[in-house]
């Protein structure tokens, strides 16, 4: 998974976006070891404070936890990850509601295109 | 001592011009800052009364609590606007030259970068295209172990496929208790790897912040901001 950052948002909160969707997508598996700090900044190109920080956010919010000895890992709590998954998928909801409110679209209108598009790209 | 770089009303005076006006300027360690501003903003003259090269018309600059002089060239690695290597001479005779007179130098970093660059150790400076020996001043800057990086301008003559690279080489060698200061005008290929900005405009320092805060007051790049504030 490429790390995709624009450049007029704030580098630290896309890192964190970034992060909590490679654990909501599996990239980094429950439990799992994240790889170091140096080695996440290089993959994505970033300053290293700035990972850093990202890292320590998502510590305090509970997504990740440090053990003194052996490293940064992904919490074993499936509810934690199921919380940020929904988070993740009402933000993605409401941008899509957004514009296609603004190509004039109504709520109806927009479940039925749903529908279409979804059993098309079943078959 | 956290600052490695301080800066007190410097001032440069070149005849009747001035290209530093009343700089006051702090760095810590540990942070990659770009410095940036237009041709003729006084970027370079900064970096070279770092560096000893010119001294203060006023002001002080104190490098780890040092002069710039040879105390801190020991532990500054300056990577300088142009070519001053001799062009007959071969990549590891120069490498060679590095370690007789760095004692921070690591060799074996230089040799790994070459390789990794694709340069042949054995050839002769005076034989390779611009960028490449853009390249090998660059990855002889990097193998030093030093403190304080100053880099002016190190990415302009090479191709974005190894501007790429050689931002993959600062971060990957970048020690954390170390700073790098860049001077550039190619900022959106660095504002990624930056800390921090320092725009300077005419020799005066006009903004001095992280890029995060850049993004998030302005809802700008850096590279959007800078086009804004330096608009000609």
């Amino acid at each position: 998974m490429p790390w995709e950052l624009k450049s007029d948002r704030p580098i630290y909160s896309q890192l964190i976006e970034q992060i909590e969707l490679r654990i909501c997508s599996g990239v980094y598996p429950l439990g799992s070891k994240l790889p170091s700090v140096r080695d996440l900044a290089q993959e994505a190109a970033v300053n290293p404070n700035t990972m850093q920080r990202a890292l320590a956010k998502l510590e305090e919010d509970g997504l990740l936890y440090t053990n003194r000895t052996s490293g940064r890992f992904v919490t074993e709590d499936v509810n934690m990850i199921k919380q940020v998954k929904n988070r993740l998928a009402k933000e993605h909801v409401q941008v899509f509601l957004k514009k296609m409110t603004e190509l004039g679209f109504d709520y109806e209108e927009i479940l039925s295109i749903i529908t279409t598009i979804a059993e098309e790209m079943k078959e | 001592m956290s600052n490695i770089l301080e800066c007190k009303n410097v001032t440069k005076v070149f005849g009747a011009k001035a290209a530093l006006r009343d700089v006051t300027l702090n760095i810590p360690r540990g942070k990659i800052v770009g410095l940036l501003g237009p041709n003729a903003s006084g970027k370079s003259t900064f970096i070279k009364l770092c560096n000893d090269l010119l001294t203060p018309t006023s002001g002080e600059i104190l490098i780890d609590g040092k002069k710039p002089g040879v105390d801190t060239k020991k532990i500054v690695s300056y990577l300088p606007e142009r070519n001053y290597l001799n062009d007959w001479m071969r990549v590891s005779d120069i490498i060679g030259l590095f370690r007789d007179f760095y004692t921070d130098f690591n060799e074996e970093k230089a040799y790994d970068m070459l390789k990794r660059l694709d340069i042949n150790p054995k050839d002769k400076l005076k034989t390779m295209s611009k960028g490449t020996k853009e390249k090998v001043q660059l990855i002889l800057v990097m193998s030093r172990e030093a403190q304080l990086y100053m880099l002016d301008e190190p990415i302009g003559g090479v191709d974005p496929a190894a501007r790429d690279y050689i931002l993959d080489t600062i971060l990957s060698n970048y020690n954390e208790n170390a700073t790098i200061i860049i001077s550039t005008h190619l900022i959106s290929d660095i504002e990624k790897i930056l800390d921090e900005v320092v725009f300077i405009k005419e020799g005066k320092i006009v903004l001095t912040k992280t890029v995060d805060e850049i993004r998030e007051e302005s809802g700008k790049s850096v590279d959007s901001l800078f086009r804004e504030v330096f608009k000609c």
